[in-house]
């Protein structure tokens, strides 16, 4: 018997017996396994871990300008976290974070469906040259994607507001940033537009999985478009748009960078914080660390929150 | 029957839907476009009243002249130090611990897999200011040692479970069959498996790359003397100078595109792999 054929006939039995394989590995137990992720741990005790429990430390600790400069830092417990329920800027950075979230998620979603949608019953040639245009807009780096919208939105030379004053608008020299109301509106269409493409794409992958013939049937039935798209069409594209809307609410809770590349072209950063931009304020602009870090741990504690649905789904995916 | 009476109305209703696509396309690319046709148009026709829409009598001038600035090139040399370091190191370390939980059953693969999915939702909003102070405390703030630390454990968890999908399809069996014939599970997997896995490193390797290159916020806090920026913080320099006085926008724009360029030619190649990565299990045939 040559190699060849022997290898063949391992092979298939191997193939045929996957359960008698796991357990032979189980009898086996190995010190392989644990020697391959020391690497990967390691680096995440390193710059995760350790940063985690310092800032949980130091949440319960009053650390100002004093300690920077090396004075031992007193325990105060919860000091930090009830000045923070007590603080009314806080709680004003809460619900705007929190309101900025949820009406840019809502936004981004409805949009990004409704692309979606249109991919789906544009002929071949547009719906390339939709793709084409929304992959490039999704693949702008976000600081060069922020200086072109500075550039857009620029109150002297902006399109923007030339656009607008040629239809007969009053935009004229009219400075966006100024005011916190149209601060949010130009950082939720930036945020939007960066957004939509994820969104549009993976809805769209889920909406191929729709049967052409099973909308034809409802249609000869006499439903009508919207009862086709809330009976048939989101009951199948719903794991899509669940999973990509935790993940939308998750990066716009967390919005720091357009926050604050706007705030850098011009607007007062106390009217216009989110908590990402709080928590920097509070670190590196005043030197508060035990605030700001008490801040984060309520940043993070919200993240894993509204990720563990997420973390159980992709789960189901390692077990598959 | 009742097709010849829609005919007309569907035949309408595709013209509209057409309309809107393109107008939707436009809509879309007009930023990115707008970057390089104010790239290529002089700084004179930019500040002029009306806007110029399509860059005829450009000029490369605008992108010279971020070449002559002086400030360019140390960013860009510190950008693509870092971005390498970040994906050879998370490559390698991803790829160990990828195989370890693709390959392996072992007690605690579990708690690790949790761990790594929840540490890849953590926002660096809510570490950034305990990892500068971590960076403070070894004197590694301004280096390219500190910043790299934190971007491969902060890139490194998606990588393993991207790398865990790419080793996962490669039947273990091809392995074991070579183990018969005599390797060991080492050369086995090193003959196999690993040139069949170049598809996934390589995948993985643009994403990392693309997180290194365009991070922002991890890099405000720890790199803040002006001698050691990356592109993305040298970018927010003409954001912060055009608050106060009116700018070179043909500059700024010429300076953006080549920051994007590289982006967008890697991302174009990549995207696919990465959507997929990120709704995987909702998305599935």
């Amino acid at each position: 018997m040559s190699v060849d054929t022997a290898r063949a006939i391992t092979v298939s039995e191997l193939s045929t017996q996957p359960d008698a394989r796991v357990t032979e590995r189980r009898r086996r137990p190995s010190f392989t396994p644990y020697f391959l992720i020391i690497p990967s741990v390691a680096i995440l005790v390193i710059a995760m871990g350790y940063p985690l429990v310092w800032q949980i430390v130091t949440s319960t600790q009053h650390f100002g300008l004093a300690q920077q400069f090396g004075q031992p830092a007193p325990f105060v417990w919860f000091d930090n976290y009830i000045k923070l329920a007590a603080d009314p800027y806080m709680w004003t950075v809460i619900l705007r974070s929190l309101a900025f979230c949820f009406v840019t998620a809502a936004v981004t979603m409805a949009l990004g469906t409704l692309v979606a949608l249109l991919m789906n019953v544009v002929n071949r040639v547009i719906r390339i040259v939709i793709q084409i245009s929304l992959l490039l807009a999704w693949a702008m780096p976000v600081v060069a994607a922020m200086t072109v919208w500075n550039w857009l939105f620029d109150w002297r030379r902006g399109v923007v507001n030339w656009i607008l004053t040629s239809i007969g608008l009053p935009f004229q020299d009219h400075n966006w940033l100024q005011d916190p109301i149209s601060f949010f509106f130009v950082a939720m269409i930036i945020v939007v537009w960066m957004s939509v493409p994820f969104v549009a794409f993976s809805v769209y992958a889920g909406l191929t999985q729709v049967s052409g013939e099973v909308l034809e049937a409802a249609q000869m039935d006499g439903a009508t478009a919207s009862q086709r798209f809330f009976a048939i069409i989101v009951p199948i594209i719903r794991p899509v748009l669940g999973i990509v809307l935790l993940l939308q609410v998750i990066w716009d809770l967390r919005v720091f960078t357009q926050i604050k590349l706007l705030q850098d072209a011009g607007s007062i950063a106390s009217e216009t914080n989110l908590l990402g931009t709080y928590i920097y304020q509070l670190g590196t602009g005043s030197s508060d660390f035990g605030m700001a870090s008490a801040v984060s741990i309520f940043v993070l504690v919200l993240t894993v929150a509204i990720s563990a649905f997420y973390v159980r789904n992709m789960l189901k995916e390692d077990e598959s | 029957m009742s097709s010849i009476i829609r005919t007309p109305r569907v035949r309408a209703s595709r013209v509209a839907y057409g309309v809107i696509g393109v107008v939707v396309a436009l809509v879309w690319i007009f930023p990115v476009y707008w970057m390089a046709n104010s790239a290529l148009l002089p700084n004179v026709v930019l500040q002029s009243k009306t806007p110029v829409f399509l860059p005829f009598g450009g000029s490369f001038d605008n992108f010279a002249a971020v070449f002559q600035g002086g400030t360019f090139f140390p960013a860009l040399g510190m950008s693509v130090i870092i971005a390498l370091v970040v994906v050879a190191f998370c490559l390698f370390f991803a790829f160990l611990a990828a195989l370890a939980i693709s390959r392996f059953r072992f007690r605690g693969r579990k708690s690790f897999v949790l761990a790594i999915l929840f540490i890849q939702m953590l926002p660096a909003e809510g570490l950034f200011i305990a990892q500068y102070k971590l960076m403070a405390s070894v004197n590694l703030l301004n280096t390219v040692l500190g910043v790299s630390i934190i971007y491969i454990a902060a890139v490194v968890p998606f990588t393993i479970w991207m790398l865990r999908g790419f080793v996962a399809g490669i039947p273990a069996e091809l392995e074991e069959a070579a183990m018969m014939d005599g390797l060991s599970r080492t050369q086995a997997f090193l003959r196999i498996t690993f040139p069949l896995l170049a598809p996934g490193l390589v995948a993985s390797g643009v994403y990392a790359f693309l997180q290194a290159w365009n991070e922002f916020t991890v890099a405000l806090v720890v790199l803040q003397a002006n001698a050691d920026q990356t592109l993305p913080l040298w970018l927010r320099g003409f954001i912060r100078a055009s608050a106060s006085k009116a700018i070179d926008w043909g500059q700024v724009m010429a300076a953006s595109t080549l920051v994007a360029l590289p982006v967008i030619i890697f991302f174009l190649f990549v995207q696919g792999r990465m959507t997929s990565g990120l709704v995987s299990g909702a998305v599935k045939g």
